[in-house]
Parts: C-alpha cells; structure tokens; sequence
C-alpha cells in the first residue's frame, strides 16, 4: 500500500498560537518593562493554548475523514535549510501518533494553564514575574509542539531543544535563591549530555544515507532504511567489534531519549528539577516535556524494529529505571520528590513497552501517565499552596478533613498510578507489562515482565504512604502554619484538578484490552491501538485470554499488597516505620540518600571536570599558554629582540647606513648578473 | 669616434670615486659633491648609451637627473644651513642623535 499524507495549512496555527502569547508577553515585558494588566496575561496565555487546542481537533477530524491509504496530514510551511543535497523542510506532521501527543500535551497544557492563573496569582515580584511565567509556560508548549508535529528529525530537534531551554528557565524561575539556580543548570547540562548522542544519532543517519539522498524526513527515512540496514560499523572490541549501523543510530538517539525522559544514567535531574513552581513540575516533568523521549522512540519505531539491539537496551533500561527510581521514592519525605521519582519510573515503564516493540502501549501509558500524572502534581500544588509553601510530608497528615476535595482528587490519582482497576493506570500498565511478558525477541523478557510486578508493588506501596502521611492520620503541621489557616484552594486551582480526575479514571478506556471488550461485548475495543496501528507496528497478541486476566490479576494483586502494606505501616500501625528504619539502617540510609547517586556523579564528574577546568583549562591553558605565552609572551618576545639585538643596527652614524644600502645594492645586483 | 667602452669606463670611475667620497668624507659639503658626482657618472652612462644606439631615451633621462639633482642640492644644502646654524658643524659624525 503507497502511503501518502495530504496537505494542509492548519498545521502550523498549532505551535504559531503559543509563539504568539509568548511572544507578545516576553517583547512586551522586555521593552515596556512594565507588567500587563493580570486580565490580559491570562486571557492571552491561556487563550493561545485552548485555540490551538481546538486547531487540533480540527485536524483530528480531518484525519479522520482522510480515506485509508494516507497517513496523515502536512503542512509545508517553507524550506528551512537547503544546503546541497541536505534539505530540511519546515514542515508539520499530523498522524494518529501526533495527534494523541499534540492532545495530550494541549488538553493536560491547558488545564495546567488555567491552574498556573491561581498557583502564582501570589507572585508579585518587581520584574513582572507573573507575566514572564506565562511567557515561558506558552513558549515551553510552543517547543513541545514543534517537537511533536515536526515532520523531520531536524524541527523534531528544534522542539527537543526548545523544551530543554524552557524547562531551565522554568525550573529556575525563582532564581532569587541560588538553589533554584543550580538545579535549572542541573537539568539544561544533563540534558546537553543526552542531545549530545542524540545529534551523533542524526549525524550518523546523514551519513549513512548520504549515497542514496541524505533526507531526515521520517516518511523517506523509513523508505529509504532498508538501504543501510545491512551495513555495519566498527566499534572498540570490548563492545563486541562490530555493530550494525542501525543499531548504533538507535543507541545514539535512545542517548538523547535517555537525557530527555529522564533514564538511567541521566535521570539525576528531574528530581532536582522539582525546584520549579508546582505547574511547572506537573507541565514539564510529568506531562509533557518527559515524554518527548518516549515519542522520538515511537516515531523512529520503524528503526528501532530493524535494530533489535538497541530495542533490548532501550526495554532493560526502561525496567530496571524503573525499578530503581521507584525504590528511592519508598523513603522521600517531599511530596514532590516522591512523585518526581515515581514519574521517573513511570517513564521506565513506557521504555519498556517502547523496548519490547509495543509503541501503542507506550503512547497509551504517556497518555493515562499524563492524566493521572499531572493531576498528583496539581493536587500536590494544592497540598502546598494549602499550607503555604510547605512541602515535607513529615509536617502534613491528617489533611484529610481539611481538605476534602483535594483529598478526593488526589486519592484518584493515587489509584491510577498504582493500577487499581478500572483506573486508567491499571489498563495502560497492563499493557506494557504484557507487552514485556510477549516480547520473545528481547533477552530476557519474563524478568522484565517480573521487574514490572516488583515495580507495581513497590509504586502502589510507595504512592499510597505518600496518600496516607499527607492526608490520613494525626497533624504534624506546623503551628505557625495552623496560625496563617488552611484553606482549600481557589476554584482555577480546584476545577482542572476535577477535569483531570475524570480522565484519570475514564481514561484507560481509549485503549481497553480486546480481553475485557470481548467480555463487555465491545468489538475493537482498543481503539487507540486501531488508531495508531497505522503509523507504529502493535503487538499482535498471540495470547489466550485467559492468560491475559492471570497476568492482569497478578500485576493487581502486587498492587493491592504494596497498598495494604502502606495501610499496614502508615495507618494501622504507624509506630512500626520508625522500627523497621532503625533495623534496616543501612539500607534506609542507602535509599534516603538516593543511592548516593547524585555524590558519585560528584565525585566522578563533577569535581573532576572543575578541577580540569580550574586547573588546566583556566589557569594552565587560558591564563597559562594564552595569555602567558601567545599574548604577552610575543610582546615579551620582541621587546626583548628589539631590547638586546636590534636596537644596534640604528647606529647613529650616517655613513654607516650609506655602506649598508650600498653593500645592498651591490648585493642586488650580483645576485640579479649572476641569474 | 669614442667607443662606448671608454665612456662607460669612464662613468664608472667616477662613480667609484663618489661613493668612496661619500662613504668615507665627514664634510657633509663633500658629501653632497660626491654624490653629485655619483649622479653625473650615471648621466655619462645615460647620453653614452643614447648615442650608441641612436636613441633619444638616455637624453630625456639625463635632464631629469639633472632637475632632481638640483632639487637635491637646494634641499640638502637647505639642511645643511640649517645644521651649521643650530651645531657649528657640518661634520656628519656629529649628528648621532637618533641612535639607541
């Protein structure tokens, strides 16, 4: 079947609108140098996203109205670069893959938006903190959309980038306190880590295809693949000699996924990315910007099927981060650091599926993980702004009374992310942990299949202490912030919460196994899978029913039982925790301090690049060679010339430079009679 | 006729004996003669080799000489005047000023 995509000029309005807000609110500021009205800020920041909302459902209706053999919408907006035979297009793409991102992103974007309009409403900072906020949450969907739409690796790049900036600046919004600062370097510099392997990766593409047309379109990559995949590239012995190239291509771009979405080795800066405002941790670090790596992995799925290697990589990464970040979330006591770790872990998850060639799993549980995801971190903003800034949930509990409606909401979300039927988090997780338990052409994959239950368990348990020492047991609150009240917040802070909480429940229903829609009597009723199934290859399940509900029940019961033991620990007998810390110290220690990642990386990057830089670079080759030796020291050089030697041929004595000009002329003319 | 060679033999000489005179004289006067005479020994040469080749070209050179050399000689006397009058000397050794 030829594939063809139809054009359009729809496309660009969608990432155009939240240029235009941030546009609008960064010139402004920047030459007016005095904050809009607060009603203008918000009706334009939150405008241009609902508007390009609505643009995209437009041309999801388009794209379904397109007949069967095309697969999806483009808008060439002008050639970007045209560099001989590297042409670059600034062009859009929307395909069943795009638009579930693009709605995702917009709809969660949105609703974070209008949550932004009371979480800063008591930002009233000299230097129009308030609208500049705005501008970088506009310009961050700006990024994110050209990285979902764009139709090449080049503007997919642009997009990757992009967020990257946005999320430094967003992190460090509060620069005032040099912390803040730090982490917003922390995360643009592992990041620069990742899009390092990830430019190596579009490089390597390039280069590979440069006999047949160097093209980073992924329509005429993926035509022009079975070129390269038979050839091979040398690699240093200890990593076996030889690599396919498309191999290698996926390792380097799974690199940059790695950076991006936040997986081992490079997870260490979402954490600390925490240091934003609330919205920004539910926006970027949960919703959005973390998923980017997941979506490149399903763009290029096309390679990643030819290149089983990194796919293996890309599933054992997935698990075992997800393991690992969900093991540290057990003993955080900030109720932001445990849904950073858990987001972590969740990204974990959708490597995996992505790893075991299930794209479609991995695109569903971005886009539950979204839902219930950033309903957690808004309701956790709630928690926060409830008790004014104060984030330990060893000064919490008991919230329960207090705050019933964000009590409600969140314990939704608790639910979903723990995979409690009929929640979304339960369908979606079952997808990618049968995707794991099917993958036979991945090493290993029942133990990855065991680590997604061990996960589960370890999530639900995890989540659940989180739920129970904010908003059960007695109050630890601090009694100045008794004093100042605790409130429930304000309806634009409260109202997205409720949209969010119904799609946490509702949507696991988009791609509900055909195992439950045979027993409900629904026939294709995995229709997002359907949906998808035109852009990425889906897992074919070669499976019994039966087989599927005994995976589903066990993956279920692992959740129940991290959830009873929370409720055993934390609300029935709430003295043990302080015992068990006390008899597994080391251990507690290991985990409370984050397996002394974050030191190690210290110790083995960190001081030694700046004792590098001190050392050698600064004062041995700048202050040293440079300045020492090239600048000063070639001043020193001909001074001392001219000081010791040269001075002397200005003798003072006028015959003395009469012989000289004669002996050169004599000299000049011998030389020219003797040639 | 006189042959070219004793024309040139003769240009020669005298261009020796001026630059030995300039090279080694410390008058600033007999100095400037002896380029003088430096410059008439390349005239020679010139209106020699005009009339040995028919050519009018060697001619047209010496006047120009001969205009330059005037212009040099009401220049560097100019200077030398000057010296005499700020020094009391026209011996060249004594003007070392610009040196290291």
């Amino acid at each position: 079947m030829v594939e063809t995509v139809a054009p359009t000029d729809l496309l660009r309005w969608i990432p155009l609108l939240p240029l235009f807000g941030a546009l609008v609110h960064g010139v402004l500021l920047a030459l007016v140098r005095r904050a809009l009205p607060r009603g203008l800020v918000i009706a334009l920041s939150v405008g241009a996203p609902a508007l390009a909302f609505v643009v995209t459902l437009l041309g999801f209706f388009q794209l379904r109205a397109l007949p069967g053999s095309s697969v999806g919408l483009v808008d060439e907006v002008y050639t970007w670069i045209g560099a001989g035979r590297v042409v670059a297009e600034m062009s859009f793409l929307l395909d069943p893959l795009s638009v579930v991102m693009c709605l995702v992103v917009l709809g969660v974007g949105t609703l974070i938006h209008v949550y932004s309009i009371g979480y800063m409403d008591d930002d009233h900072r000299e230097d129009g903190g308030f609208q500049r906020f705005f501008c970088y949450l506009n310009l961050f969907l700006c990024a994110m959309l050209m990285l979902v739409l764009g139709d090449n690796l080049l503007v997919l790049f642009l997009g990757w980038e992009g967020v990257g900036l946005c999320s430094y600046l967003l992190i460090g919004f509060w620069y005032g306190d040099r912390w803040n600062a730090y982490c917003g370097l922390k995360a643009f510099v592992v990041n620069r880590i990742g899009d390092f392997g990830f430019l190596i990766g579009i490089f390597l593409l390039l280069w590979a295809l440069a006999d047949v047309g160097a093209t980073l379109n992924f329509r005429e990559l993926e035509a022009a693949l079975p070129r390269i995949v038979e050839r091979s590239v040398a690699v240093p012995g200890w990593l076996g000699g030889s690599w396919r190239l498309t191999t290698l291509i996926g390792v380097c771009l799974f690199v940059g996924a790695m950076g991006k979405s936040a997986q081992i080795p490079l997870y260490v800066w979402l954490p600390d990315a925490m240091a934003g405002p609330t919205p920004v941790s539910a926006l970027i670090h949960a919703a959005t910007m973390v998923t980017a790596g997941v979506y490149m992995v399903c763009r290029m799925s096309f390679l990643y099927e030819a290149a089983p290697g990194a796919s293996a990589l890309i599933a054992w990464t997935g698990a075992i981060t997800a393991l690992f970040a969900a093991t540290i979330a057990i003993t955080q006591t900030d109720i932001k650091k445990v849904l950073a770790y858990s987001t972590v872990s969740q990204l974990g998850y959708m490597f995996l599926a992505a790893g075991c060639g299930a794209y479609s799993a991995a695109i569903f549980h971005v886009g539950t993980h979204a839902f219930f995801k950033a309903l957690l971190f808004l309701g956790a903003g709630a928690v926060i702004l409830a008790l004014h800034h104060e984030q330990d949930t060893d000064r919490m509990g008991g919230l329960r009374r207090r705050l019933r409606r964000t009590h409600a909401v969140f314990l939704v979300g608790v639910l979903a992310i723990a995979g409690l039927p009929p929640f979304s988090g339960f369908f979606s997780k079952d997808e990618v942990l049968l995707s794991a338990w099917l993958a036979h052409d991945v090493p290993g994959h029942q133990w990855l299949w065991a680590i997604g239950v061990v996960t589960a368990a370890i999530t639900a348990f995890y989540m659940f202490r989180l739920h129970f020492r904010t908003f059960a047991g007695a109050s630890r609150v601090e009694p100045q912030v008794e004093h100042h009240g605790i409130h429930e917040p304000a309806a634009t802070v409260l109202w997205p919460l409720y949209v969010l909480a119904f799609f946490a429940i509702v949507g696991g229903f988009a791609g509900l196994p055909q195992a439950y829609g045979d027993l409900l009597g629904v026939p294709d009723s995995n229709s997002l899978s359907n949906f998808l199934r035109r852009v990425v290859r889906t897992q074919e399940h070669h499976v019994a029913h039966s087989t599927e509900f005994a995976l589903a029940g066990v993956a279920t019961l692992a959740a129940a039982l991290g959830a009873a033991g929370a409720w055993l620990l934390y609300v029935a007998r709430p003295e043990l925790p302080a015992r068990i810390r006390s008899g597994a110290g080391a251990l507690h220690r290991l985990l409370a301090n984050k397996y002394y990642v974050d030191e190690l990386y210290d110790a083995l990057f960190v001081r030694p690049l700046i004792a590098l830089s001190d050392h050698v670079l600064f004062r041995g080759i700048d202050a040293g060679l440079i300045d020492g030796v090239a600048v000063n020291g070639s001043a020193r050089f001909v001074r001392s010339l001219a000081d010791d030697a040269l001075k002397y041929l200005q003798g003072g004595l006028t015959q003395g430079y009469l012989i000289t000009m004669v002996a050169g002329t004599f000299a000049v003319l011998a030389w020219l009679l003797a040639a | 006729m006189i042959p070219l060679e004793h024309v040139i033999g003769l240009s020669a000489i005298l261009f020796l004996i001026g630059t030995i005179g300039a090279l080694t004289r410390r008058n600033l006067i007999v100095i400037l003669m002896s380029i003088e005479l430096m410059l008439n020994a390349a005239n020679l040469a010139f209106v020699g080799f005009a009339r040995a080749w028919g050519e009018q070209d060697g001619q047209l050179f010496v006047l120009m000489v001969i205009v330059v050399a005037a212009c040099e000689v009401a220049v560097g006397l100019g200077i030398l005047i000057a010296l005499f009058r700020n020094r009391e000397t026209v011996n060249v050794e004594d003007m070392s000023l610009l040196k290291w």
